[in-house]
């Protein structure tokens, strides 16, 4: 099965991922505006590659697995990104009357 | 027959042909969840971006601290799930048994807080019109209801498929905890592995869920 992961390693990622919770929490109050879904999707994103990389193990997966990971991510990218740059540009360009 | 052959499917060649496959698969149906939870996100974030104040005034209604501390439970099952891994790799029955056993009771803490979560909501009227006279409960009220309610639908339907997921983890880990017991420990190894990950992937999806549903509008 290969190499194995000390307990202190686990137990270093999982203080990371508490701190990291308090950190979002911390984030949610100041006055940042629209900034804040950016520092809690920025905050979360950090969160979830530490357990991808040590809980799941990607850090000692294959290729192909990361493959999978990352095809998982482009396709999350394409449901999400151009709905909310159709929402957001909507009204940018407006068409003559009669059209 | 030695040890080794005796780990081995029949369609594979070498065990480490037979992991691969079985951590691919694994990882391929994730990718799938991740577009089934990713349908939810997008119209999220759609509804979001043209109700902002009304997606923040939803969110007021939530318990934030009972989400922070779930989250932190959950963190703490996926701890004890990466250790229980990390057992059974070792050749550690009993760890494996006890660390299994603690991920379920951690799991089972998540579902309880939740549901005291959702008795809260109904109780204070914090649950969408429409759901609300479905049951006979009392709903949002005020001139921006229905936007309120958008997202109060968005939160009952994304932490409620969350928290399916997370029962059908427990009916696994129960599952892995019988096969840790019934069968020799490297046998059992690599099915406590591939149920280890999709434990870990409901884990990511409640690391974006809490931030999304519990902390707008708090500054």
């Amino acid at each position: 099965m290969g190499h194995v992961t000390p307990v202190r390693t686990y137990l270093l990622v999982y203080v990371a991922l508490l701190v990291l919770t308090a950190a979002t929490v911390g984030a949610a109050f100041l006055p940042l505006g629209p900034l804040s879904v950016v520092a809690a999707l920025a905050i979360a994103g950090v969160k979830a590659t530490l357990v991808l990389l040590w809980f799941m193990h990607m850090r000692e997966s294959s290729r192909v697995t990361w493959i999978l990971a990352a095809a998982g991510l482009a396709w999350l990218l394409l449901l999400i990104l151009p709905v909310i740059v159709d929402y957001l540009t909507r009204g940018w360009v407006l068409a003559p009357k009669g059209w | 027959m030695s040890e080794r052959t005796a780990l081995l499917e029949p369609q594979f060649d070498r065990l480490e042909q037979q992991r691969e496959a079985s951590s691919i698969g694994m990882w391929a149906f994730l990718a799938s969840e991740v577009l089934f939870f990713g349908t939810l996100f997008a119209g999220y974030a759609v509804y979001h971006t043209l109700f902002p104040e009304a997606f923040q005034e939803g969110s007021r209604m939530l318990v934030w601290p009972a989400g922070a501390v779930n989250t932190a439970v959950l963190l703490t099952s996926s701890l004890t799930m990466a250790l229980a891994v990390r057992a059974a790799r070792t050749g550690s029955r009993s760890g494996a048994l006890l660390f299994l056993l603690a991920t379920v009771f951690f799991g089972a803490v998540f579902l309880g807080i939740k549901g005291w979560e959702y008795a809260d909501e109904v109780h204070k009227g914090h649950v969408p019109a429409g759901l609300g006279s479905l049951f006979g409960w009392a709903g949002t009220e005020g001139p921006d209801a229905p936007r309120t309610d958008l997202f109060l639908t968005f939160y009952f339907i994304m932490t409620g498929f969350h928290a399916l997921h997370m029962v059908v983890g427990l009916g696994l880990m129960l599952w892995m905890a019988w096969t840790v017991l019934r069968s020799p420990i490297d046998r059992a190894a690599g099915p406590v592995e591939m149920t280890g990950l999709y434990w870990h992937f409901v884990d990511v999806v409640w690391i974006f869920l809490f931030p999304m549903l519990y902390l707008l509008g708090l500054d």
